[in-house]
């Protein structure tokens, strides 16, 4: 087995979990209304569970002997593999929805193939987040349903958000030679078929939205390879105050 | 000596802190208890990843094992199979139902999207004449709904399967 290659494709997805929990972790006491407050900061608290148990993975993986605090919180900026995608600014809340949909609409092919993964403790990461991915895309979809086929304002900022996120959504589908490996040795899905899973949601959901899709090719990537929006410095400052300010502490 | 069905009966003296009608045995968390080596290992399942309430239940069995004389006990985390709602003991269900909280019914659907939420009965008044408010209540495991007969806002515990 390929560790070094797994390591880096398990600590992605921990990244990914990570930063967007903490970014939707920020809305808890700003929802819209008191419902959603508590939905979104449920499923951040998801998303952080999932990130711990995909942690403690790489850790095993790396054999460094470190642990999913210290992955968390005491590394540096370009060490962090998550997408630009999570780790843009929660803007309104179509915005948020928006951002979330697309993600979930990644994650949710994505644990269907793991779940058949060869790697055991892969496996049995997707298979129980999987149930949980269900019920974040149900909400998102719902959502950016009833955000862009709703009022004229709500279908504005929908598409603002659909126009926005756009650009970031190609990151989804990085691949390097250390993917490509892993994909040849049938331990982790094809991204193709993530991707054509992932297409249909979107086009399935857009549609019923009234929402377009938009036809530019525009991309920004660079978060798979440590190179991060100007936002990334924000976020891990506010993410790492604690275990900065009093390292090792527990609670 | 304590053998592992003494340890079982204990786990029915530890609840669920969030719905401390429950034990961790009714909302089937605990898998196997073994002796390794010197150590008894309590095998729990978590219910959702992000779940707070699993790290104070940890504790707890640890907490109520060593009251009972035993400390030389530890916990392993079993993923997979993961955990469903299908293992809440019919027992649980009974005492969800008495705290006011509607258990969970079978969901057919297995779509993700554009399906209807699921038929839930009032816990208070039983009409099925119910609407969801929110997927997500006052913890991930349940949603927020109400009834239209006799007003009542109750909490629904997901299924998840
Ligand atoms: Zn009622």
């Amino acid at each position: 087995m390929n560790e070094a290659a797994l390591y880096e494709y398990v600590l992605r997805m921990s990244d990914d979990s990570l930063i967007l929990g903490q970014r939707l972790g920020e809305w808890c006491g700003h929802g819209p209304i008191l419902e959603e407050d508590i939905a979104m900061t449920n499923i951040a608290l998801d998303l952080v569970g999932q990130a711990i148990s995909l942690y403690d993975f790489a850790v095993l993986l790396e054999g460094k002997d470190r642990d999913h605090d210290q992955l968390a919180y005491l590394r540096y900026e370009n060490e962090y593999k998550n997408l630009l995608l999570v780790e843009q600014p929660n803007g309104d809340f179509a915005m948020t929805m928006l951002r979330q949909f697309f993600f979930d609409a990644f994650r949710l092919p994505l644990f269907e193939f793991l779940e058949k993964s060869p790697v055991e403790q892969l496996a049995a990461i997707a298979q129980k987040s999987l149930k949980e991915t269900r019920y974040h895309l149900k909400h998102s979809s719902e959502w950016v349903i009833r955000l862009g086929d709703g009022t004229e304002e709500s279908h504005r900022r929908a598409q603002a958000a659909v126009d926005h996120l756009w650009r970031y959504t190609h990151e989804l589908f990085y691949e390097n030679q250390h993917d490509v490996e892993l994909q040849e040795n049938g331990l982790v899905p094809k991204l193709s078929d993530v991707q054509a899973s992932w297409m249909i949601t979107v086009q399935e959901v857009l549609k019923e939205a009234t929402l377009a899709i938009p036809t530019n090719n525009w991309k920004f990537e660079g978060g798979r390879e440590g190179r991060h929006s100007e936002h990334m410095g924000y976020i891990l400052s506010e993410l790492q105050y604690m275990q900065r300010a009093y390292p090792n502490m527990e609670w | 000596m304590v053998d592992s069905s003494q340890i079982r009966n204990y786990l029915n003296e530890v609840s669920d802190p969030e719905i401390p009608v429950l034990s961790v045995l009714d909302l089937g968390v605990i898998q196997q208890i073994y002796l390794d080596s010197d150590q008894w290992v309590i095998e729990l399942t978590p219910t959702y990843s992000g779940c707070p309430a699993m790290q104070q239940i940890e504790s707890d069995i640890l907490l109520k094992l060593n009251e009972k004389g035993i400390n030389n006990a530890r916990i392993k985390h079993i993923l997979s199979p993961a955990w469903t709602t299908d293992w809440i003991s019919k027992e649980g269900r009974k005492k969800l139902l008495l705290y006011g909280i509607a258990p969970p019914v079978d969901e057919v659907d297995k779509k993700t999207l554009f399906a209807d939420g699921p038929r839930v009965s009032c816990p208070k008044c039983t009409s099925e004449n119910t609407r969801m408010v929110s997927l997500f209540g006052s913890t991930a495991c349940k949603a927020h709904y109400q009834c239209r007969e006799c007003l009542e806002p109750f909490d629904y515990f997901k299924c998840l399967k």
